[in-house]
């Protein structure tokens, strides 16, 4: 007892920092902190006084300056007279369209590759290997430059569309691929249009509804509904009858040649769509892995079993082998997201103006403030990539196996 | 009964199997012909193969590899043919960029010793001492490279020793952590202080603004030659070499801090690796060129190559922390607590138990992270340096090579493309090898 007493009272001594594991942690806690502080007050003061000998100061001012430069693929209202901060707001737009778009069609095409990589038939998995191995090995920035430079040499000029001995034909007079972009029609919406948009999404909420009924329905009597295309039927009908009844309130309007180029469509500039396909395809080809990873590690048994059980080998798939291969493709496909919204910066290698093109570029050479600029577009990229990374958590938490 | 018996006794001959059930015809059924719809995207999918050979072949078999202009070319060929002229005319530059012609030996030594030195790690049959020669190579490498006094690889390493030495004598005198902390303080004082007056005293130094250039005591060493020099197949390799040696150590250091117990240990990790990992490599490239700089002392700049090797270092530690993380996170608790009680402390524990099975764990992942950062340093292009990407736009630049696009980009895809092939194929037959399961 007196040993104890002595042991827990007793004399405390320096050496019991380092030897005594109750303390030993938090002296190395400590000198780690020292360590980092020092390190980040040397940094700091470091770059205050190499900011001094320039004659700056950190400040957020030219935010709010006039930028001076135009963009030409924007999704919101912008001119050279509108303020730097306007600009990376087109600039941050952009970026998203490249993120969004992108992820969609490398979900898309990821997904369809991965699953016909598994085929039985020799040929098509031997082409979709080839695919995915020229793709995912080869820098994605020199896919990019390669898609631009597909786009500028392959395809036509505008004015090889002119004259009855054209070189180049639209594609059923709507579609135009040309060297300066591609032309598609343009839908105009005219008064009484947004009807026909809020039966739409009026429909897109039935057929949330409808699904969740023929479930229900289908768990109480067995009864299996078909809804593919009842969900189609309820998503077209009703917007196709409004669209009449208002008296065609939308319309499309067809790119036509005029003058040196194509007016009246919708102009797809080139390094949108360069920079998109790039990135679609590098991107899909690594969620294609994904994919056949996901689906090869759900063991035999359960097709077995599902087959076993009658099932029919479509619905195998998508009510056995899918469900389950998801919680296993989720994770690598979030960080594929992530790649791709990542890789969208390197925009700025074929001109098109995203975040990166336009606060990291432009407006930083323009107003000479590096650090605030390169700060500021750490700072937006962070935001996003810990949204994507936030929301498809909680997806993936929803999927995940519930463990006892 | 003798003689009389309706078992037979001697086997029959085996008979060929039913016709259609072997041979070609067979396979072709099997594979690719199993039912009409098969049977039509078969048909479409060969199709489609012999179209893209059709247009493609005739093109690159029919190009010509004379010829040093591309109008030169496009008027013996006509348009329909490959140009490879430009690859002839200009490999020296897509491999070495403007390292001096004279020097070149220098690189493909280094490259050479790249592949002894990596040999060892690579394939365990080889000799345990080759690993002397891999531990070396960093040195030697940078030594070939860069050039200079051979001063300066020898008391850069000497460093090492320093600490080692100090870490030695601290430890029987004062303990473990004390010996490890005086060590790193010892190798630092050494690298920012005393390395440079050593150098400068036995190599000699160059002339500079404010003092002559003093002869050394012992001058020994190659021509150097500056960064901006380096361009092409070398200075991706230089870079992405580089990145995967550094960002291995420091991604192991910062995954073992992201398991820590200790609460600051952890976040300042978390913290690191979250931000590394949420930005695009680009703009830590930004910060490399145009920002780095800033954060140093006044006055100091090193060199544009030398700052991209740190921030790339740095990008692919985080992507690595995670992935070794995911292999400690993936250990039984057991092999945590069998460590323990067989009374290791706790970096004997990590280096003797945890690492080498976790690190086991992590390996595709660990060479997917140095295929990706081997891509990235394509990315060198956009801040000016003249990787292959970049010198495509300066040889597109030239009078003589104006317009040429497909020869050069594809001659740089398949160079890429073979060297990132071999490293994923190398990781799947370590996979195999290291199995360890059923």
């Amino acid at each position: 007892m007196a040993m104890a007493d002595q042991n827990a009272s007793g004399s405390f001594r320096l050496s019991m920092l380092i030897y005594d594991s109750r303390y030993r942690s938090m002296t190395i806690q400590v000198i780690v902190l020292i360590m980092v502080v020092l390190g980040v007050v040397w940094l700091v003061d470091n770059l205050l006084s190499n900011l001094s000998a320039l004659d700056k100061d950190p400040n957020f001012g030219f935010l709010w300056e006039t930028s001076g430069y135009d963009i030409n693929q924007r999704l919101i209202e912008y001119s050279s007279q509108s303020t730097h901060f306007r600009a990376a707001e087109v600039g941050l737009l952009n970026t998203l369209l490249v993120a969004v778009v992108g992820c969609f069609f490398a979900t898309l095409l990821g997904v369809s590759i991965g699953v016909m990589r598994l085929s039985k038939n020799w040929i098509v998995s031997r082409l979709m290997t080839v695919y995915i191995e020229t793709f995912r090995n080869v820098p994605v920035l020199l896919w990019i430059v390669f898609a631009m430079a597909i786009f500028i040499e392959v395809f036509p000029q505008p004015k090889a569309f002119r004259g009855d001995n054209a070189t180049a034909h639209m594609i059923g007079d709507a579609v135009a691929f040309t060297n300066r972009g591609i032309y598609i029609p343009r839908l105009e919406f005219h008064e009484g249009s947004s009807f026909v948009v809020y039966t739409l999404i009026a429909s897109i909420i039935g057929i949330f509804l409808f699904g969740k009924w023929a479930k229900a329905h289908q768990e109480a009597t067995g009864q299996i509904l078909p809804t593919f295309w009842i969900k189609l039927g309820i998503l077209i009908i009703p917007a196709l009858v409004v669209f009449f009844v208002m008296g065609k309130p939308i319309q499309m309007f067809y790119p036509e040649l005029k003058g040196f180029n194509f007016k009246g469509g919708l102009h797809l500039r080139n390094s949108l769509i360069a920079l998109t396909l790039a990135l679609v395809i590098y991107t899909s080809a690594f969620i294609a892995e994904a994919v056949r990873a996901g689906i090869m590690a759900i063991s035999k048994g359960q097709t077995e079993a599902a087959l076993a059980l009658g099932l029919r080998p479509k619905r195998v798939m998508s009510l056995v082998v899918l469900p389950q291969a998801l919680r296993v493709i989720v994770p690598p496909l979030i960080s594929q997201y992530l790649n791709l919204t990542k890789n969208s910066s390197l925009a700025i290698a074929v001109g098109y103006m995203d975040i990166t093109g336009t606060l990291g570029g432009i407006t930083l050479n323009q107003t000479g403030r590096e650090l605030e600029c390169i700060l500021l577009l750490m700072i937006i990229y962070l935001t996003i990539s810990l949204s994507i990374s936030m929301v498809m958590n909680i997806y993936n938490n929803s999927v995940k196996l519930k463990e006892r | 009964m003798s003689g009389q018996s309706y078992i037979r006794t001697e086997m029959l001959p085996e008979q060929p199997a039913p016709l259609g059930e072997t041979g070609i015809p067979h396979w072709l059924r099997e594979n690719m012909f199993s039912n009409w719809l098969n049977g039509i995207v078969s048909v479409v999918a060969m199709a489609f193969v012999a179209y893209v050979l059709y247009l493609f072949l005739p093109w690159a078999i029919q190009g010509t590899w004379g010829y040093g202009s591309r109008t030169e070319c496009l008027e013996a060929v006509g348009g329909d043919a490959a140009c490879w002229g430009v690859i002839r005319d200009r490999f020296n530059q897509l491999m070495f960029g403007f390292y001096p012609y004279a020097e070149q030996w220098r690189p493909m030594l280094a490259f050479v010793l790249m592949l002894v030195a990596v040999a060892p790690i690579l394939f365990d049959k080889l000799p345990r001492k080759m690993l002397m020669f891999s531990a070396l190579y960093p040195f030697i490498g940078a030594w070939l490279l860069w050039g200079g006094t051979i001063w300066t690889p020898l008391m850069v390493l000497a460093g090492f020793f320093i600490g080692y030495i100090v870490f030695r004598i601290a430890e029987g005198l004062l303990g473990d952590l004390v010996g490890i902390i005086l060590a790193i303080l010892a190798t630092v004082i050494w690298w920012l202080f005393l390395v440079g007056p050593v150098i400068g005293f036995l190599g000699g130094t160059e002339a500079t603004a404010d003092a002559a250039a003093t002869p050394g005591l012992l001058p020994w060493g190659i021509e150097s030659v500056k960064s901006s020099d380096f361009g092409g197949l070398m200075l991706s390799l230089t870079i992405g070499t580089s990145g995967i040696v550094l960002s291995f150590p420091l991604g192991i250091i910062l995954a073992l801090g992201r398991q820590s117990d200790m609460f600051l240990v952890k976040t300042f990790s978390v913290i690191y690796i979250e931000f590394i990992r949420g930005v695009p490599l680009i703009t830590l490239l930004f910060v490399a060129h145009v920002l780095l700089n800033y954060f140093l002392p006044p006055g100091t700049s090193f060199d544009l190559i030398l700052r991209v090797v740190i921030m790339v270092t740095m990008f692919a530690a985080a992507y690595m922390a995670e992935i070794i993380r995911g292999g400690l996170a993936a250990l039984p608790t057991g092999q945590y607590e069998a460590a323990d009680a067989l009374g290791l402390d706790y970096w004997k524990s990590m280096r003797l138990i945890i690492m080498p099975q976790a690190l086991k764990i992590s390996i595709p992942g660990i060479v997917g992270t140095f295929i990706g950062l081997f891509k990235d340093t394509t990315l060198v292009s956009i801040i000016g340096l003249m990787d292959p990407v970049g010198l495509t736009n300066a040889i597109r630049g030239t009078t003589d090579w104006n317009g040429i696009v497909w020869e050069l980009y594809l001659f740089i895809a398949v160079m890429f493309w073979i060297f990132t092939f071999s490293m994923s194929r190398y990781s799947m037959y370590l996979e195999r090898k290291l199995q360890t399961g059923h």
